[in-house]
């Protein structure tokens, strides 16, 4: 037993010795005469990992400040200046990236992908400002968001959206949250990265279609105040969830409040709805007929949504290349010998 | 008045009920988050061992230039006269002159050190990562050049717009303390 196993071994060390004249090289590196030193490659080290460490400070100092312009000094200029300061940073230095929003697409990952663990950094980015809208609002979007400060920074002159568009295109933003979740799952895409409208502008490069985006999002944004940020922002709805339920939260008291409407008009979002009297509603009985209408409407909207999903499925998994590439060689068998086509001929020697 | 303070009280209850449950599922999902938390940061990298020299990196990064580079692994080098990398495949005539080189941007550089050897050093500024070279080397060299993204070009994007296009999957997150895969040896082992 004993002799077989140095026998086995005698002829693994022979065939790895084999193979290793094997692995000749073709041209084998000279022996220079001439006292010739050889150079090493150059690899520059990325961006240190302190100053990933900085940014995170960074956040949470802008957070706080713009809570307490927001909440503690009331200040309007306070909040001017520090979207200055965020769109400088947070935009124009650090490129755009790393942000909140392309964040959630981080935590998907980490929870899908068992090869893919969060960093430190993404993780803070993504709780930090849900934590501190959880217990002040959304100071986040009002002084911390590179994207929300580029356009707070181009409102010229806001005009009031019909409150029924609002709504409608308030929807847009939970479809959004929904796709970049999913295709961060299937590690198809990171779509909220992909699409960002901005980060061509950041950058101050981009290629034309997203630079056309950005221009049209800048360009709208003097007019309808915060498109991206009412209409598209899928961290806004988890923002939304959190600012609905926050602590100290901005409110107006029924009671006291005399309808001056000052508020309406000078709000360019179109974010404060009439205060309703607690007095009069009591007395119509809206709140019961309210209550009845959503107790039909959600499943309704549950059912819609599970209905459209079912639809979709196939056609959302095309996005995916793997999948694409694999109905396409079923689809059409010949293009296994499409030898031009890279995607395809390495697809079939995976 | 009393039922006033009633309805405000279940008002405050309902809201602050809900706000415990939302903070409750926020501390949840980053706990999960957490306990799988790396604290090194990703960066991007390309395998050079995968690599198809496809050419997909100068034209898809955000950068223009792009952030991927040549790299020339000396220790692989045949520092040879007639180099695939450097020369155009049918350039017989073994002239350097410009229509001959493989390089569109001349970003290779060729220095002479002794009879019949010579250095090929790549001037990262000119190069664009079209992986001609690459291809040149890898068929008819010992494949010494290929390509890598360099760190202090790349913004590190939280998804690489190469590694979308990429036909081999060549491009990886990878921690930031091992961001390069130089090519040392023949085979893809790491060095005993």
């Amino acid at each position: 037993m004993k002799k077989l196993r140095y026998l086995f071994f005698l002829i693994l060390l022979g065939l790895t010795t084999i193979s290793a004249f094997a692995q000749q090289q073709r041209f084998p590196k000279p022996e220079f005469d001439s006292g010739y030193t050889q150079p090493t490659p150059e690899t520059p080290e990325p961006r240190a990992l302190s100053m990933e460490y900085f940014d995170v400070l960074v956040l949470l100092i802008v957070l706080s400040l713009a809570t307490y312009f927001v909440l503690k000094r009331r200040s309007r200029q306070g909040i001017l200046w520090l979207s200055v300061f965020t769109l400088l940073y947070f935009g124009f230095y650090r490129n755009g990236c790393i942000c909140s929003i392309g964040a959630i697409q981080n935590m998907t990952l980490s929870f899908f992908d068992p090869n893919y663990a969060i960093s430190l950094t993404a993780l803070l980015f993504f709780v930090f400002p849900l934590a501190f809208t959880l217990f002040f609002g959304r100071t986040f979007c009002a002084g911390a968001c590179p994207l929300g400060a580029i356009q707070d920074l181009v409102i010229i002159k806001p005009i009031s959206l019909p409150k029924w568009l609002n709504k409608t295109l308030g929807l847009i933003p939970y479809i959004y949250l929904a796709l970049a979740v999913l295709f961060a799952a299937t590690g198809t895409d990171f779509i909220i990265c992909r699409y960002d409208p901005f980060i061509g502008i950041f950058r101050m490069d981009a290629q034309f279609h997203m630079v056309v985006f950005g221009a049209a999002f800048l360009l709208m944004g003097m007019f309808v105040a915060r498109p991206y940020c009412r209409f598209f922002c899928p961290y806004g709805v988890l923002l939304s969830w959190m600012s609905r339920f926050s602590k100290w939260h901005l409110t107006i008291t029924p009671s006291k409040c005399i309808q001056c409407k000052l508020c309406t008009h000078s709000c360019p979002f179109d974010a404060i709805d009439f205060p309703t009297n607690e007095k009069d509603v009591l007395k119509s009985g809206l709140g019961p007929k309210r209550f009845i209408t959503y107790a039909v409407i959600i499943p309704l909207w549950v059912a819609a949504g599970a209905f459209v999903g079912a639809k979709s499925h196939t056609f959302l998994s095309k996005a995916n290349p793997d999948v694409y590439l694999a109905e396409l060689l079923i689809a059409k068998p010949e293009l296994k010998n499409d030898l031009d086509n890279i995607d395809i001929q390495t697809f079939l020697s995976r | 008045m009393e039922k006033n303070s009633k309805s405000k009280n279940r008002r405050e209850f309902l809201q602050s009920g809900v706000r415990l449950s939302l903070a409750l599922a926020l501390g949840s999902v980053s706990g999960l988050a957490l306990s799988k938390v790396i604290k090194d940061d990703y960066v991007w990298q390309i395998d050079p061992f995968e690599c198809t020299q496809c050419g997909r990196c100068a034209t898809d990064c955000v950068m223009s230039p792009s952030a991927v580079k040549c790299l020339h692994a000396f220790d692989l080098c045949g520092y040879c006269d007639l180099c695939g990398g450097y020369l155009k495949p049918d350039a017989n005539a073994r002239t350097t002159a410009a229509e001959n080189q493989l390089c569109p941007t001349g970003a290779i550089e060729r220095r002479y050190i002794e009879e019949p050897y010579f250095e090929y050093h790549i001037n990262v500024d000119l190069c664009i990562g079209c992986a001609k070279c690459v291809k040149g080397c890898t068929s008819f060299g010992n494949g010494s050049m290929h390509l890598q993204i360099i760190h202090d070009i790349c913004l590190n994007c939280n998804e690489c717009s190469i590694a979308r296009v990429c036909p081999s999957n060549a491009i990886k997150r990878v921690k930031a303390s091992e961001a390069y895969k130089v090519k040392g040896d023949f085979t893809n082992k790491p060095k005993a």
